[in-house]
């Protein structure tokens, strides 16, 4: 299945003496190699990723299969109960688009939030300090999230760190953990230092050189900004863009625990599918592939439009 | 993010000004934290004197002690094995071709992308279709694949800027490909190999959704004790928690980003 480029001479074989056995030999000794660098990591995953979301795509198509029960025949089902009505209201319809709106709502505060922070630390800072300034901003994102949106809870419930702060100025005390606000909150909390890492690669290969060109033909700082940063960003820009969106789309600590009862999505959903009372996998199935859609097709377009080198993060 | 705006001319910038504000956005809540797990008083809203109580309580907290356990031990035990896995098949593509070598490499990245809940689900269902029982090392299984992917992208990285002659050179004087890959190849991706079970390390440590469905009744890790406590409240002892950890990942995660931000250099310099 390998073809190797360059590999070592075979000891003992030689062009003028092959023969069918020789060559067959040659062949599978080419074939060790390969096999023992790609093989195990290969079958590791494909049995542990690729089998078990084929899995997932045919219980998908069992309506209503739950564990213990025997399986029914395939169909839609799991597909069409996205558009149940529940008293009136499409309520999984709500779950996604909630999902949805969270996700581009976070990514539109990550982008204006995070635009300015990675164009100072590329661009603005003293070149010897960018890499520090870079890596203490997105140290936070490698600790873990469930740590950092639970220190959201203590900031925002009702005797909280914020509400303390609001009444030293003698202001109304607000109501937002177990809100889609603090849901908005913690995602954007969440991703920024993402956002920042991905415009910073991009921003940081800008070719000041047309800035000097543009500004030396006449152009204001801000022309400058419109009419070559940003053009030349907008590839990182793009990929920033997607990159934040599907990882707020697959969340599920952060509605969880800062969201409360009204900020259902997707993936809690989910959760609640597998791991909850109603044990529907059928349908729990159903909505994880949709959700592995939402970011297939937003890898597609990362893939059309965005900044590749920008996905080695 | 724009220009057009008067205070461009001086100095600090409003970029500047805003940078600070982020920096202490992204830090704050952690500040929060280390503030109330030195609180007395067990209510987090007021101050009642410095303490060190809440420490001595997550310390003698046996729960929590034995899921940090099994947390290190899946952790551990997950990296070792995607370390060998991850470095090999990070040699392997870049020095194959081979049909279907893209579909390889999809599969390889798949784990970065695919939402956990979605990875997490379908091992579930995985093992519960082959009746295997759940356990430490269902975890462990399950935890090798994004281990894998981490480690082995890393690896990738480093492997685009490197000398390839070094380990020719090597075969062109009589060494075996195992020599050359051990004595030559492997020094070289050191700091990648390092760096990248460094990172692999704490996204294992930190991990919830894919621990939680593929633990067995016997097996807690630590962000499943933390999750099904934090639910029900907020609780003095986990902010002491939370500081130590969220200390620790940082730690390993700045070594790591060190340790290969130094490898790079060492490469440039050659």
């Amino acid at each position: 299945m390998a073809t190797s480029a360059p590999l070592p001479p075979v000891p003992g074989a030689h062009p003028s003496t092959d023969t069918v056995a020789a060559k067959l030999k040659r062949k599978l000794v080419s074939l060790v190699q390969p096999t023992v660098l790609l093989g195990p990591a290969g079958i590791w995953l494909f049995l542990l990723l690729v089998v078990p979301t084929l899995m997932i795509l045919e219980l998908s198509l069992i309506p209503g299969f739950r564990p213990g029960e025997p399986a029914g025949a395939y169909g839609l089902g799991n597909y069409t109960k996205i558009f149940e009505l529940i008293d009136g209201q499409p309520i999984y319809l709500w779950v996604i688009a909630r999902s949805v709106l969270f996700s581009v709502g976070s990514m539109l505060i990550c982008l204006f939030l995070g635009f300015p922070v990675a164009y100072w630390i590329a661009i603005m800072a003293p070149k010897r300090w960018q890499n520090l300034l870079l890596v203490s901003f997105v140290l936070p994102l490698w600790t873990s999230s469930l740590l950092r949106s639970y220190a959201w809870i203590t900031i925002l419930r009702p005797t909280g760190v914020l509400n303390s702060l609001l009444g030293v100025f003698n202001l109304p005390p607000v109501d937002i953990l177990n809100t889609q606000t603090a849901v908005m909150i913690g995602l954007a909390y969440n991703y920024l230092p993402y956002m920042v890492l991905i415009l910073y690669s991009s921003l940081e290969k800008l070719d000041r050189r047309l800035l000097e060109a543009a500004s030396d033909l006449g152009a204001t700082p801000q022309q400058g900004f419109w009419k070559v940063t940003v053009p030349q960003t907008l590839p990182g820009i793009a990929a920033g863009c997607l990159l934040v969106f599907i990882t707020n789309l697959g969340d599920f600590v952060v509605p969880e625990l800062l969201g409360g009862a009204s900020s259902m999505t997707m993936a809690r959903l989910v959760y609640n599918q597998f791991l909850g009372a109603t044990r529907n996998w059928g349908f729990g199935s159903g909505l994880s592939m949709l959700l592995i859609l939402g970011v297939s097709i937003a890898i597609a377009l990362l893939l059309k439009y965005g900044d590749q080198k920008a996905e080695d993060f | 993010m724009t220009l057009p705006h008067p205070l461009v001319k001086f100095r600090p910038s409003w970029q500047l000004i805003l940078t600070l504000l982020m920096f202490v956005f992204m830090y704050l809540p952690v500040l929060v934290l280390a503030f109330f797990s030195f609180n007395a008083s067990p209510f987090s809203a007021g101050w009642g004197g410095f303490s060190l109580k809440w420490y001595a309580k997550m310390i003698s907290d046996g729960r929590m002690l034995s899921a940090l356990q099994d947390s290190l031990l899946v952790a551990f035990l997950a990296v070792m094995i995607s370390a060998v896995l991850g470095t090999l098949m990070a040699v392997g593509l870049a020095r194959y071709k081979f049909p279907g070598k893209g579909l390889y490499q999809g599969m390889s990245y798949l784990p970065l992308i695919i939402p956990d809940i979605a990875i997490a689900v379908a091992t579930l269902v995985f093992l519960a279709s082959l009746a295997i029982p759940l356990s430490l090392w269902t975890v462990v299984a399950a935890h090798v694949v994004f281990c894998i992917s981490y480690i082995a992208l890393v690896i990738s990285t480093r492997l685009t800027g490197l000398n390839q002659h070094l380990e020719e050179a090597a075969l062109d004087l009589g060494a075996t490909p195992q020599q050359a890959f051990i004595k030559v190849l492997l020094p070289q991706l050191m700091p990648a190999i390092i760096s990248g079970c460094l990172l692999s390390f704490v996204l294992s440590m930190d991990d919830l959704l894919i621990s939680n469905f593929t633990a067995g009744g016997g097996t807690t890790t630590l962000p499943m004790e933390i999750f099904s406590r934090v639910r029900t409240g907020v609780k003095p002892d986990i902010n002491a928690l939370s500081v130590v950890l969220i200390l620790g990942s940082g730690i390993l995660a700045f070594a790591a980003e060190y340790i290969r931000f130094k490898g790079d250099q060492q490469q440039l310099g050659k």
